[in-house]
């Protein structure tokens, strides 16, 4: 069988195609610059109450994505929300780390925030982390605030 | 009375004319072995004719596509002084709806058509017919090598419009109007997932590729063979593929982006 110029326009369109699956997947999508493939260990954290975080939502500590929500659970014995975080093996933190949830902007996605205590034992894979800081309710700041108003109001009459 | 029978008619013929299309499906499917034994001599025509004919308006429509998605979306998004998140916007709608979605309507009027057009007139000079007679089975050398570089290619095609897409929305936002670069790209990389959006366009591509060449070849080869049969199968085929499209990508974004 012979070459033909047919097969030279296949060439080319599968190439092009292969191209442009590369590019979407390196360039575009952030297979490229996650952790996904290399090593992981988890951490969990409880809250009362977790607001609007979600799965995948990344993990930073000083603004550096070190890691990403993998699971959210509620804990039915306790009335908590049970959140599992999975860290890159690469960011090691010390046992007394604090976690709190974060908004990024005014109004953004919610994504948790770690702070490096002085512990000198660093957490390991299935640790869980006790300092932990729920997520800001606007209703709840809301109420409080016009709670403490009211209060004010009827002391100094 | 006679309203009623009519009504009664069309559903009969109608669930007829789809256990026959079914049946074809399923034939072509299981005669595919011809396709791949002889992949450079039949389907590598087929690719050429799916595929590589189609790319120019893949990649002018992508590119088009691309950059008033970025313009639209830029104009809003400044509203709201996050204009660094239309790359976010650009890819996104892209990769997860627009690629696979518009490549596949373009495929289909491009592609399907032409697919139906040659196999109805072929069935109308009897060229199937002599086929058979000659004992070669038509479903085997002739649907099967197009049922299969339909589907090669779709995939390729919808690649290649979100690729282009991005590029046009990139041309616009951040070469035209101005909007950082870095940010432009970094936005885009942390919201766009290789698995959950890139892997899911990539099948919903997959989906259409097969629902529009089994659309396409079963108009044709269900025509009635003359001259005003076939181009009411063509037209049939444009707007069955684009019902199709349409339909399936709502049933399979509802299964894949419920969560988020």
């Amino acid at each position: 069988m012979d070459r033909t110029v047919l097969d030279a326009w296949v060439g080319i369109f599968v190439v092009v195609g292969i191209a442009a699956l590369f590019i979407l997947a390196l360039k575009v999508s952030n297979s490229g610059t996650t952790f996904s493939t290399g090593e992981t260990y988890r951490i969990t954290a409880e809250f009362d109450n977790i607001g609007g975080l979600k799965v995948r939502a990344p993990v930073k500590s000083s603004g550096v994505v070190v890691g990403r929500v993998s699971e959210i659970q509620f804990d039915s014995k306790k009335f908590v929300a049970r959140v599992i975080l999975t860290l890159d093996k690469r960011y090691e933190f010390p046992k007394d780390t604090s976690v709190s949830i974060l908004t990024s902007g005014l109004l953004g996605e919610q994504y948790i925030g770690l702070e490096a205590g002085g512990d000198t034992a660093m957490l390991k894979d299935g640790d869980s982390l006790k300092l932990t800081q729920s997520a800001v309710v606007l209703e709840k700041l809301i109420g409080q605030f016009l709670y403490n108003k009211a209060a004010e109001g009827g002391t100094t009459k | 009375m006679k309203g009623l029978r009519g009504i009664g008619n069309h559903v009969v013929g109608g669930v007829w004319r789809l256990g026959y299309a079914t049946r074809f499906f399923l034939v072509t499917l299981l005669r595919s072995a011809t396709s791949f034994r002889r992949f450079r001599g039949l389907t590598f025509r087929e690719i050429y004719f799916a595929g590589v004919l189609s790319l120019i308006i893949i990649i002018v429509s992508g590119l088009f596509v691309g950059m008033v998605l970025a313009l639209q979306g830029y104009e809003t998004l400044q509203r709201y002084g996050s204009s660094e998140a239309v790359g976010t916007l650009v890819a996104l709608s892209l990769v997860r709806e627009l690629g696979p979605v518009v490549a596949a309507l373009l495929f289909a009027s491009r592609a399907g058509s032409a697919m139906t057009a040659e196999i109805g007139l072929m069935k109308a000079t009897e060229q199937i017919s002599a086929m058979e007679m000659m004992a070669v089975d038509p479903i085997a050398r002739v649907i099967g090598p197009r049922f299969w570089g339909g589907v090669i290619s779709m995939p390729l095609l919808a690649a290649i419009f979100s690729a282009m897409g991005v590029f046009g929305g990139y041309l616009i936002a951040v070469v035209l109007i101005g909007v950082d670069e870095g940010a432009f790209w970094s936005q885009m990389q942390n919201a766009v997932d290789f698995r959950e959006d890139i892997v899911n366009g990539v099948i919903k591509s997959v989906v259409f590729g097969v629902a529009v060449t089994a659309i396409s070849l079963f108009e044709g080869y269900d025509a009635p063979p003359t001259a005003e049969g076939v181009s009411r199968a063509t037209t049939r085929t444009v707007v069955t593929s684009s019902l199709a499209i349409l339909g399936l990508d709502f049933i399979l974004t509802a299964f894949m982006f419920k969560g988020v």
